[in-house]
């Protein structure tokens, strides 16, 4: 290995990381505009021109707050619980195919940090994980409402990532591989997944929505009944940590929503493109088309938070074991047989 | 029709308890109709005024701050009847009656005038009463847009005669007007 290769991949898992840190920063204001314009509001517009220094005057504000310790003996894992919803937030990016290669100086940079084989499962395994952060939190938070919240979001993401799975494993008996590269890849030009897929998109959909604990999922932190769920004790930044990581799943879950399913950095007309204004300019629109979907999807989110009431608990188990599963079960049975009919011109 | 179906409002819709079908039970069609609402919302005009910047549009029969009226020679008209502090519904109005000096003639119209005369703005409800009762068509409440200033004196809030009065500045200029016309 050259050192060239590891400044490349430093440089770009820096620009990753800053990029996920500005979405999310971001996300914070869009949600709070979206929410008002789906209200008949204006949102916030006094920071800055439109509001838009708002969220660095949350993020001081934040900062500024009292750093509030329960009485409890767990002070270690208090402060684990958020480091940990943080950390899995942002290693998912590790896996992302953010466009197809780029030519700099006569040197193919690959527009990935790293390209494991198991890509889905490295996405799945650092999702299961960010259980722990809201499990731990609310665990050592010694407070039952925390507890309560936590036990919520525990069983409502392990029902949820049943359902996911099997929505993938469609994915994957149609795509032949586990490696978002290649998948990313093999929807080029308009044949991009959804359209192969479209009982496993809205499955996976769904599970992401489940997944990243926004509404209509989002009994961990249901106000109304559990004052604020897993991070009731949390203040100052642990809070706004927490915050954060959950604006960063959500950039990230569009992210993976839009490589799986949209066809990520998959365009009609790219090879026109590629021919007349060279592979450098395609590829760099290629990321630019996947940046509005992923705004796209976040957007979706947050469309779906103003419109959707929060599910009831039983309602919810009932969605994710009785109909999603069963369903998903079906996509998978289908998608096996309709390969086998047409063999395998529905792929690549 | 039976009699308990009938509504009022047209808006009363029965309950049906039936049970969901697989397809619904997904809430999918229900999702994608209300997903429909609110993006129609995101598109229809704002209804928020932005306060310092924009102020709301007020209403034809607007009555904002009293004022104590002069006449065309720019004397007070008041004459310290003390209707207006009768009819106040909130009691909001004071007055000390004094008799007018020989050679005070061009200050006060009659020969009783209110030396002192306040209205206490936290009473005051802008009913328009006290305009209503005034014989001499002394008080006034005008289309003044200046609200009352928050504070945390209740003194301050007592508006006295330097405060009501017409200034005279402008009792010359309505008199200007008038003998232009």
């Amino acid at each position: 290995m050259d050192q060239a290769i590891i400044i490349e991949k430093g440089i770009f898992i820096v620009a990753i990381f800053a990029i996920t840190m500005l979405f999310a920063m971001y996300e914070t204001l869009a949600e709070r505009k979206i929410a008002a314009w789906l209200q008949d509001r204006i949102g916030p517009n006094r920071a800055g021109p439109g509001g838009i220094l708002q969220p660095l005057a949350d993020g001081l504000k934040l900062f500024s707050k009292e750093e509030f310790f329960p009485a409890t003996e767990n002070r270690f894992l208090f402060i684990c619980g958020p480091a940990i919803s943080m950390i899995t937030a942002l290693m998912t990016s590790a896996v992302i195919p953010w466009g197809s290669s780029l030519n700099i100086m006569g040197r193919d940079v690959v527009l990935q940090a790293t390209d494991i084989n198991i890509g889905i499962l490295y996405v799945f395994g650092v999702l299961s994980i960010g259980v722990y952060g809201i499990m731990i939190g609310g665990w050592a938070s010694n407070n039952k409402f925390s507890l309560m919240g936590a036990m919520r979001a525990a069983s409502q993401m392990i029902s949820y990532e049943v359902a996911m799975g099997l929505a993938i494993i469609a994915l994957t008996m149609m795509t032949q591989s586990l490696s978002l590269s290649d998948i990313a890849a093999g929807q080029h030009g308009w044949r991009w997944n959804v359209l192969y897929q479209p009982v496993g998109f809205l499955i996976f959909l769904v599970c992401s929505f489940a997944e990243t604990n926004r509404t209509p999922f989002d009994l961990a932190e249901c106000e109304a009944e559990l004052i604020g769920g897993y991070h009731t004790e949390y203040s100052s930044m642990k809070m706004g940590f927490y915050l954060f990581a959950e604006y960063a799943s959500m950039f990230i879950s569009s992210t993976v929503l839009a490589v799986l399913y949209f066809g990520a950095y998959n365009y009609p007309g790219m090879d026109w493109v590629k021919d007349n204004a060279g592979a450098n300019i395609a590829s760099i629109l290629g990321i630019g088309v996947l940046f509005i979907k992923i705004c796209f999807f976040i957007f979706f989110y947050m469309w779906i938070r103003w419109t959707v009431p929060r599910f009831r608990y039983d309602q919810l188990m009932k969605l994710g074991w009785k109909m999603l599963i069963p369903l998903a079960i079906a996509n998978i049975v289908i998608t096996g047989i309709l390969i086998l009919f047409f063999d395998n011109n529905l792929h690549l | 029709m039976s009699i308990q179906n009938v509504s009022l409002s047209g808006k009363k819709i029965e309950v049906s308890n039936k049970k969901m079908t697989f397809l619904e039970s997904l809430y999918l069609v229900a999702i994608a109709k209300g997903l429909m609402i609110t993006i129609k919302h995101l598109f229809t005009r704002k209804v928020t005024i932005k306060y310092p910047e924009e102020t709301r549009e007020l209403s034809p029969v607007y009555r904002g701050q009293h004022m104590l009226m002069r006449d065309d020679e720019g004397r007070e008209r008041c004459t310290a009847c003390g209707l207006c502090a009768l009819s106040c519904p909130a009691e909001a109005i004071t007055m000390k009656a004094e008799e007018r000096k020989p050679e005070e003639k061009h200050l006060y119209r009659e020969e009783k005038y209110a030396s002192i005369y306040e209205i206490n703005m936290l009473r005051c409800i802008f009913c328009g009463l006290c305009e209503e009762a005034c014989p001499k068509q002394a008080i006034y409440l005008t289309k003044s847009r200046v609200m009352v200033k928050s504070n945390t004196d209740r003194e301050e809030f007592i508006y006295g005669k330097e405060k009501l009065v017409m200034p005279l500045d402008m009792a010359i200029r309505n008199t200007q007007m008038q003998t232009a016309n």
